[in-house]
């Protein structure tokens, strides 16, 4: 059995009290959610936090899915599971569906929640991909109800490091309804439920005559953070959806991504997935449009 | 006799048909195991009991300059801390291993391995221990590491082993099987003569339950009680006994319920040595449980062999001659398991299936600044490495002379008239009919539909493999007369005690890591006497109530304990009749055993049952002459000879072209096992193994970063296969028993693992035949299996 090093453990009664303690503990202080990535962490040692602000309580508060009319409003403590399983969503945003049924396996997502798979912000997150793919921006919450979005790119400061502040809280996600829009997810990995050895979401949003309005694509585990690539949806606006603008874009993900060899797969491989699955969630993501 | 039955479905809804005897019948170890009643190491808590962490080396090479404990010492909850120098001084800090090597308990002057046990300290509960680990201060001098085993022997190559006197290179052994020369003259006249290097990395049993022991040493009695995850609790009783000093009398191994083994859990670690000290030096019971991290960076590995094949054939697909070269990787300490006599296990059986007129092998094994360990996985003493060299050389051989790898193997099969077979190697294959096995494999498959339907996914575009694989497994060590563990003789005891009412206890020397003893021996012992399984209790893994027997690893059990439990069960028949006879009174060549009775012949309702020769046995009145009372016996079994299980493997795969995922699609295994005992049981294990095998062949590897740190020190980083990667498996059987064995039954447990990884690699190779790939490494990831394809294949280190 790996034990953790000794903390002080507090279980949140409200968003606000959580800041409250954040602003008072600073960084010695952590929120847990999930714990699924923080709790092997803080077992192997690798992170040690004094204090743990549980915030599981605030689920009721926290964990939603709601439709308005020019967005989906996705509570931070939302679990994995309740992506899944939502059909309202997977109306909206199919790629939702898809990937969440690649991630880790139930025990995982009955657990793990949206908000806490963005703020670990690890460079293989799916969700990560998931929200750059539909341009989300982030609600952050700091000390005395103060309030502030962001957009994915700016969320996502470097590996394992976000714009969250020591005194503040990930509480919302927001992703913009367009219409006309399609899209999918792909992923590769070495055995169901591992990390990602990359992965590729796509979103296509066509106009009444079948030409793509807009595209985004977002790739997983091929760099530092999932980022959107600007080149690539530029390629794509006021084209015809067929078989060679696909390639164009594969190739323009290809070289657009930094990926490292490890023992996930080497650079080149990383570089050819993101090719391939660029591709593939393009093609799956037009004729989702157009369904 | 070969008898070649139907396949069946594999079937759940008639397991339990409660036999007298051999059968489907559900495991009676299950209710407990299902219930959660059953009884862990971890599970062992005693009044006063603490708790051992280790402190262990996060360098592969390094000189410990000085340990500073002082602070350690201080910490709340702490009772001891121990350092190599302290055991220096008890004479425990080095400690044999099972191939006549030594190994650091405690480091005193180095660390040889990234995981090496540094310290430990001992302490009120399990978080006070491993925060008193942070608090050892201890002062390295990094040396560099031999890391890729190709260097180990470079003349500038740092030296491991310095503690071995006289010691200047990392040398190991050298070890040589079959005659050079013959092999030689049969490849120079060979017409076709192929070359293969081939890999075998570096792999973890990762059992679910990790290593651990509980220690209770009583200072007054001088007796220590010792509960540890062994799969051989008499040989570790022996060997503490030589080791510690202390008298073997006085000593109880108790292996518990254990959480799996595979080959994992028969050395004996530091960390069963330091939770003994921590007792004696305490003088409290202390528990020690390794964690799933130090489980996979410091325990048993399996394989590491580098191979190079060759196989000479003749143009029209005779095979003559097999020869490898291999380099062995064995860690910083040789902590192989096997008999002493055998280095390399039992990798000899490399000429497989084939009746070949030469063979050679000539190994070198070498230390690097890895784990120690080198047999363990299931792998039958090294067949699992001998099986996968001969079949992936036989497949590249049908891919040099274009001919269909299933008529390659059955145009060489050894016949079933030349059995006993002896080898070129010198192993005496007891048995086998090789040709109706395969062929039953091929017809479950319907092998030449796949062969068509492949065809036509070629013209596509499409990527779809065939991969066979057909070996010859040497299990059931052994004969005492070549097999030893540290002079210890491989023979098995076994008692079997018949109560008055009828009810039975049978002891045996051997100890389940799951594989069904307290079931299968159950009904071994029924078959023989007729007494229900239900009501014989099977009693293992405590050195106090058993007797002595070398353990369970290397599919031994049912070869040997299983051969010990029926003849003991037949002595007590014997008995048994005598006291019918009387009871009956008629002579003992009138009676006729009907499996739970005697009956008069010609009269069967003159009859007893075996429950009331028990009641006889212990009863009032007197017995006829020269017979005791009580109805019991024992038995010490030494096998005559290994027993050979052989089995026909085809795997069918599809590659995604576009990202080189393997999907395994279809598995057939058709085994022969002998006489089987419990098909449920059977079926069980091969499922497992065949699990295992998916596991190596397609993403199971331990690997080091050059600076030697292991990079499969957790779940995540070490991956192994889950339901959602294997098929369903279809399994059929066919049965050959074995001359030599009581019963005629081969053992089963490893087969799977040993005989499925070729089968695999064979079918993904095969399925990259379009872009000329003849052969790749495992383990075959999607990124491995992309290089494949573009030609770069290259060898996992």
């Amino acid at each position: 059995m790996q034990v953790p090093a000794p903390f002080e453990y507090e279980r949140a009664t409200s968003v606000d009290q959580a800041i409250g303690l954040l602003e008072r503990l600073g960084s010695s202080a952590r929120l847990v959610a999930g714990g699924h990535s923080l709790l092997p962490m803080m077992k192997l040692r690798l992170a040690n936090f004094d204090y743990l602000i549980d915030i599981n309580p605030l689920h009721a508060e926290l964990g939603y899915i709601r439709l308005t009319g020019d967005e989906v409003r996705i509570g931070a403590l939302t679990r994995h599971r309740e992506l899944l399983e939502s059909d309202e969503l997977a109306a909206a945003f199919p790629i939702f569906r898809d990937a969440e049924r690649v991630i880790a396996d139930p025990v995982v997502r009955n657990r793990g929640t949206l908000g806490g798979s963005l703020c670990q912000a690890d460079p293989s997150e799916d969700l990560s991909a998931v929200c750059t793919t539909l341009d989300a921006s982030c609600v952050i919450r700091g000390p005395g109800g103060s309030e502030r979005v962001v957009t994915m790119e700016e969320f996502h400061v470097g590996p394992y490091e976000t714009a969250v502040g020591d005194d503040e809280m990930l509480t919302e996600i927001r992703l913009p309804l367009r219409p006309g829009g399609g899209s999918a997810y792909e992923k590769v990995e070495r055995r169901a439920g591992d990390w990602a050895v990359v992965s590729a979401g796509a979103a296509v949003w066509l106009t009444a005559d079948g030409t793509i309005a807009d595209a985004r694509v977002g790739l997983a585990a091929v760099g530092p953070n999932t980022t959107g690539i600007p080149e690539l949806s530029a390629a794509l606006r006021g084209r015809e959806p067929a078989e060679d603008l696909y390639e164009q874009a594969g190739a323009i993900a290809a070289r657009s991504c930094d990926p490292a060899t490890d023992q996930r797969g080497s650079a080149d491989y990383k570089r050819h997935l993101a090719d391939e699955l660029t591709r593939r969630t393009l093609r799956t993501a037009v004729a989702r449009a157009r369904s | 006799m070969t008898t070649v039955e139907e396949p069946k479905t594999t079937t759940f809804d008639d397991n339990d048909q409660k036999p007298v005897g051999f059968g489907r019948m559900l495991r009676k170890e299950d209710p407990r195991l299902l219930r959660g009643r059953g009884r862990f190491t971890d599970d062992v808590q005693l009044p006063g009991m603490l708790h051992l962490a280790i402190l262990r080396s996060p360098f592969a090479h390094a000189r410990v300059v000085s340990v500073d404990t002082s602070a350690a010492e201080a910490a709340p909850g702490v009772k001891a801390v121990v350092t190599g120098e302290t055991l220096k001084g008890l004479g425990l800090a080095w400690m044999p291993t099972l191939s006549n090597d030594v190994q650091a308990v405690l480091a005193t002057d180095k660390v040889r391995f990234q995981g090496q046990e540094v310290a430990f300290v001992v302490a009120e509960d399990r978080y006070a221990a491993r925060d008193a680990l942070e608090l050892i201060d201890v002062e390295y001098e990094v040396l560099d590491p031999v890391i890729d085993v190709r260097q180990a022997l470079a003349p500038d190559a740092p030296l491991i082993r310095d503690d071995l006197e006289g010691k200047a290179d990392n040398h190991c052994f050298d070890w040589e099987t079959g005659d050079a020369d013959e092999t030689e003259a049969v490849f120079a006249r060979a017409d076709v003569v192929v070359q293969q290097d081939i890999v075998y990395p570096r792999v973890h049993p990762a059992p679910m339950e990790t290593c651990g022991a509980v220690a209770d040493f009583d200072a007054v009695e001088g007796k220590l009680k010792l509960w540890s995850t062994t799969q051989a609790p008499h040989a570790h009783r022996t060997l503490y006994a030589i080791v510690a000093g202390l008298p073997e009398h006085k000593i109880q191994v108790i292996a518990p319920d254990i959480g799996g083994g595979f080959g994992n859990k028969v050395p004996i670690y530091p960390g069963y040595v330091c939770a003994i000290v921590g007792s004696i030096v305490t003088g409290k019971p202390v528990k020690w449980m390794e964690d799933r991290s130090e489980n996979l960076i410091s325990t048993g590995f399996a394989r590491d062999y580098i191979m190079r094949g060759e196989i000479a054939a003749t143009r029209d697909g005779k095979i003559l001659g097999i020869r490898t070269n291999v380099l062995a990787d064995h860690g910083a300490f040789n902590g192989t398991a096997a008999p002493v006599k055998y280095p390399a296990g039992f990798f000899g059986v490399f000429t497989g299936s084939y009746d070949i007129e030469a063979a050679y092998c000539k190994m070198t094994a070498v230390y690097t600044n890895k784990a120690p360990g080198g047999v363990a996985y299931a792998c039958s003493f090294r067949i699992t490495e001998a099986v996968y060299l001969v079949e992936r050389i036989v497949d590249c051989l049908a891919a040099e002379l274009d001919m269909d790898p299933a008529e390659l193997r059955l145009k060489n099969f050894i016949q079933p008239d030349q059995f006993p077979y002896t080898t070129k190697t010198g192993w005496v294959y007891d048995s086998g009919n090789y040709e109706p096995t395969m062929r039953l494999a091929m017809d479950i498959a319907g092998y030449a539909d796949l062969r068509r339907e492949q065809e036509e996914k070629r013209a596509r575009g499409e990527l779809m493999g065939i991969g066979i694989s057909f070996f010859t497994e040497a299990v059931g060590a052994g004969p005492r007369k070549n097999m030893d563990i540290l002079g210890l003789g491989m023979a098995d005891g076994c008692e079997l005690r018949v109560h008055p009412t009828g009810k039975a206890v049978v002891r045996l020397s051997v100890k389940t890591q799951g594989q069904g003893h307290e079931t299968t021996f159950a009904q071994i012992v029924a078959e023989e006497i007729g007494i229900p399984p239900a009501d014989i209790e099977v009693v293992h893994g405590d050195t106090d109530q058993t007797p002595f027997g070398l353990g369970t690893y290397g599919s031994r059990s049912t070869p040997v304990s299983g051969a010990a439990a029926a003849l003991v069960a037949r002595k007590v028949r014997d008995k048994a009749q005598l006291i019918a006879s009387a009871m009956l009174e008629v002579t003992v060549a009138d009676l006729d055993w009907v499996k739970g009775s005697f009956q008069v012949k010609g009269d069967p309702a003159k009859a007893v049952t075996i429950q009331q020769i028990a009641m006889r046995a212990h009863g009032a009145g007197d017995l006829p002459e020269g017979v005791e009372g009580g109805l019991e016996a024992q038995i010490c079994y030494n096998p005559s000879n290994l027993t050979y299980p052989h089995g026909a493997y085809i795997c069918v795969v599809d590659i995604d072209p576009g990202t080189a995922q393997v999907k395994v699609r279809r598995f057939i295994a058709v085994d022969d096992c002998g006489t089987r005992i419990n098909p449920m049981i059977i079926e069980g294990q091969i499922h497992g193994g065949l699990t295992d095998g998916v596991g190596m062949a397609l993403m199971e590897m331990i690997s080091f970063d050059e600076d030697g740190n292991c990079l499969g020190a957790s779940l995540m980083d070490y991956l192994i296969p889950t339901a959602l990667e294997v098929p369903d498996w279809e399994t059929g059987y066919t049965v050959t028993p074995s001359p030599h064995h009581p019963i005629g039954a081969k053992g089963v447990g490893e087969s799977a693992t040993v005989g499925s990884p070729p089968a695999i690699v064979n079918a993904v190779v095969d399925a990259l035949k379009p872009y000329g790939v003849r052969h790749a490494d495992m383990p075959l990831t999607p990124s491995r299996v992309w290089d494949a394809m573009r030609g770069r294949a290259t060898p996992p280190i």
